[in-house]
C-alpha cells in the first residue's frame, strides 16, 4: 500500500484547483491512500474542500496565525514530522509547491521529483526536461520516501462528492523565526484564473504597448477566457508577471489557448504542450507557433482581433 | 564585509532544441553549444550590483560539474567574480548531491549570502536552492524578482503564481534569482583577458566529503509525443466555422 500525504494549498478560503489535480496523480499510485494535510489560520473552510474530493480518504488540519501566510521555511519541519509513516509527499508544481518540497525532500535527506506527469508504478514517474522536449522516466530506490511535486496540466481535476474525515492534529516541530512575511500584492482578480481556465487568451510582444495589450482582454471577455502572456510581453510591462506562460512562468492545459502576436519559442511552448486546441495568430507565417498550432491564421492581429471579436458576437 | 557565492551550472545553451538519443539513455551533448544557465547570470549579476553598491566585498563563483564547467566559471570571472570553485563531478548528480557539495562549500567560505538561478534549464528541477538553505538551516527566498540588503537583513520581493510576495529573511540566507530581477551585463574582451589570471580552484566531491545520493536513477529519456499537425485558415470566417465546429466558441 501507498500512503501519500498532499499539502494542500489555499488562500485562506479556497482549496487551490492544482490540489484536485494533484489528488487525481496520486490516484494513480497503486494502492493509494491519501491524506491532504491543511495549514493555515483557519483552515476548516479548505478542509472541507478537500474532504470533499473524489479520492481523498482523510484530511488532516493544523491550525495556527502563523501559517495564515505561508512560509516554506516554516511549514518545512512541520511537514516532515507529519510525514512520518507516508510513503510519499506530494505537493503541485506551483511557486508554493516548488519552494516547499525541496525543503522537506532536503530535510528528509532524500531527492525529490520536480514535475511528475505521469505515475508508471508507485515509485517510477515521468518527467519533463530540456523545457519539456526531452521526457524522462526516474526511479526512486527502494525504502526511500517519495517526495515530488505534481505538473498539475498533466492531470484533469477529480470530481467532488467525496466524504474524507477530517481530524486536527498539532505537529510540535521547532519551526524557525528567521524568515517573516511582509505582504503580497495580488492584482484584483475577477477574471478566470490562468490556470485552471478551459480558455486561455494569450499576448506577445506584438502588443507593442501596455494600452494595446488591452484587446486581449477584451477578446478574453468575449471568450470568457483568462489572459496569459509571454515573456516578452511581460518584461516590457504590457502584462503582470503572474500572467507568463511558459517553462518558467505557467504550464496549462486549456481546452482553447490562443496565442496572439507570439513567435513561438520553446521557452513558451513547453507551458502550453497539454492544451487541446491551440490557435496562433501571427502576421509571420513561418513563425514556430504555427508548428503546434491546430489552427493558425496568419496576419496583422490589430486587424484580425476586432473582426474576431465582431464574428464572435455575431 | 559582506561575502556572496553565486552558483554557476554548465548547461546546454537555450537556443538549442535539444535532441533525444535513439537508445534512450539521455539527450546528444556532444559538438552542442554550452552556456552558463540563464538563471546563473542573472543571480551574477546580481551579486556585482551589490558589490558596485558597496554593499559586498567578495563574489565567489561555484559550480558542481565536469571539468568542462571551468570554461562557464572563466565567462563568471569575466562578468566580474573574483575567484571561482569548481566541484567536479564526473557523472550526472540529481540536485540533492548538488545542494550537499554547495553546503560543504559553504561551511568552508561563510557567505552571507547565497544566490543562485531559480531553475537550471537542463533539468528543470528548481530544487538546488531551497534543499541547500534546508540542509544549512537558514532561510530561503525563491524566485527573486527584488532585492534589497540591510545590515543583518534582505528584503526580497519573490514572483509567486498570485503575484508579487514580499518577505524578509536574516543573513545569512539563500536566494534563487527569477529572469526579472535584472539584465545580466555582456562580457567585454579585455574582461575576458583579465579572468584568465583570477583564481579558480579545483577540487571534488570526495575531497568536500560528499557522496553521491543514487535514491533517484534516471531509467528512460524519450522525445515528447509530436503534437497533430494543424491547418492553417484563411481568414477569420474560417477560423470562427472551425473552433464553433469543435464546440469551443458558441
Ligand atoms: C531562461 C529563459 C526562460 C524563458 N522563459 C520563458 C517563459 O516562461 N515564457 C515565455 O513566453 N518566454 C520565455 N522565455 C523567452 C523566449 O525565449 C522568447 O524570447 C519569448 O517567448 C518571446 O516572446 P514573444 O513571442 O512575445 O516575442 P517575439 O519572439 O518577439 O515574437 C513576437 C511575434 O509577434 C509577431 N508579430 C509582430 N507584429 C505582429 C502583428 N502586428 N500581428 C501579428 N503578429 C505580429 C511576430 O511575427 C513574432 O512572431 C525565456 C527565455 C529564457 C532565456
Amino acid at each position: 500500500m501507498s500512503k501519500i500525504l498532499i499539502i494542500a494549498e489555499h488562500d485562506g478560503k479556497h482549496l487551490s484547483a492544482a490540489i484536485s489535480r494533484c489528488v487525481a496523480c496520486a490516484r494513480l499510485v497503486p494502492g493509494a491512500e491519501i491524506t491532504v494535510a491543511v495549514f493555515g489560520a483557519d483552515p476548516a473552510p479548505v478542509a472541507r474542500e478537500a474532504a470533499a474530493l473524489q479520492g481523498v480518504n482523510h484530511v488532516l488540519t493544523i491550525a495556527d496565525a502563523k501559517h495564515a501566510h505561508p512560509l516554506s521555511a516554516v511549514l518545512a519541519p512541520l511537514v516532515v514530522e507529519l510525514s512520518a509513516g507516508y510513503s510519499h509527499v506530494f505537493g503541485a508544481s506551483t511557486t508554493f509547491g516548488k519552494d516547499l518540497m525541496p525543503r522537506v525532500a532536503a530535510l528528509l535527506g532524500v531527492p525529490q521529483i520536480s514535475d511528475a506527469m505521469s505515475v508508471e508504478s508507485a515509485t517510477r514517474f515521468k518527467r519533463p526536461i530540456y523545457a519539456g522536449n526531452a521526457i524522462i522516466t526516474v526511479e526512486v530506490a527502494a525504502g526511500r520516501k517519495v517526495v515530488a511535486t505534481v505538473r498539475t496540466a498533466s492531470f484533469e481535476a477529480v470530481p467532488g462528492g467525496g466524504n474524507a474525515s477530517i481530524a486536527a492534529v498539532s505537529p510540535t516541530a521547532a519551526t524557525p523565526a528567521h524568515t517573516r512575511f511582509v505582504a503580497l500584492s495580488a492584482a484584483a482578480n475577477d477574471r478566470p484564473d490562468l490556470q485552471s481556465a478551459p480558455r486561455v487568451v494569450s499576448g506577445g510582444r506584438a502588443l507593442g504597448s501596455k494600452e494595446n495589450f488591452a484587446i486581449i482582454f477584451k477578446l478574453a471577455d468575449k471568450l470568457g477566457a483568462a489572459v496569459g502572456a509571454s515573456r516578452a510581453a511581460v518584461d516590457a510591462g504590457y502584462a503582470p508577471n503572474e500572467l507568463q506562460v511558459g517553462q518558467t512562468g505557467k504550464i496549462i492545459a486549456p481546452e482553447l489557448y490562443v496565442a496572439v502576436g507570439i513567435s513561438g519559442a520553446i521557452q513558451h511552448l513547453t507551458g502550453i504542450k497539454d492544451a487541446k486546441t491551440i490557435v496562433a495568430i501571427n502576421k509571420d507565417g513561418e513563425a514556430p507557433i504555427f508548428e503546434v498550432a491546430d489552427l493558425g491564421l496568419v496576419g496583422d492581429l490589430f486587424q484580425i482581433l476586432p473582426e474576431l471579436e465582431e464574428a464572435l458576437t455575431k | 564585509m559582506r561575502k556572496i557565492l553565486v552558483g554557476i551550472k554548465r548547461v546546454v545553451d537555450y537556443n538549442v532544441r535539444v535532441r533525444v538519443k535513439p537508445d534512450g539513455s539521455g539527450v546528444a551533448t556532444d559538438g552542442v553549444k554550452m552556456s552558463v544557465n540563464p538563471f546563473d547570470e542573472i543571480a551574477l549579476e546580481e551579486a556585482l550590483r551589490l558589490k558596485e553598491r558597496g554593499e559586498a566585498a567578495e563574489i565567489v563563483a561555484v559550480s558542481v560539474g565536469p571539468d568542462d564547467a571551468q570554461q562557464q566559471l572563466r565567462t563568471a570571472l569575466a562578468m566580474g567574480a573574483d575567484r571561482a570553485i569548481l566541484v567536479k563531478v564526473t557523472e550526472s548528480i540529481e540536485p540533492y548531491t548538488a545542494a550537499q557539495a554547495l553546503l560543504a562549500v559553504v561551511r568552508n567560505e561563510k557567505p552571507d549570502i547565497v544566490i543562485l538561478g531559480k531553475q537550471a534549464i537542463d533539468d528543470d528541477a528548481a530544487q538546488t536552492g531551497p534543499m541547500l538553505a534546508a540542509l544549512w538551516d537558514r532561510p530561503q527566498a525563491t524566485f527573486c524578482s527584488k532585492l534589497e540588503v540591510k545590515g543583518g537583513v534582505a528584503t526580497i520581493v519573490r514572483e509567486v503564481d498570485a503575484g508579487l510576495e514580499t518577505i524578509e529573511v536574516d543573513l545569512p540566507c539563500v536566494i534563487s534569482a527569477d529572469l526579472r530581477l535584472n539584465e545580466p551585463r555582456y562580457v567585454k574582451l579585455p574582461d575576458i583577458m583579465k579572468a584568465k589570471k583570477k583564481p579558480l580552484d579545483v577540487t571534488d566531491l570526495a575531497a568536500l566529503g560528499v557522496s553521491i545520493d543514487r535514491g533517484l536513477a534516471t531509467v528512460l529519456t524519450e522525445a515528447p509525443k509530436p503534437r497533430a499537425k494543424g491547418v492553417i485558415v484563411k481568414d477569420v470566417g474560417e477560423l470562427v466555422d472551425a473552433l464553433r465546429k469543435k464546440g469551443l466558441v458558441s
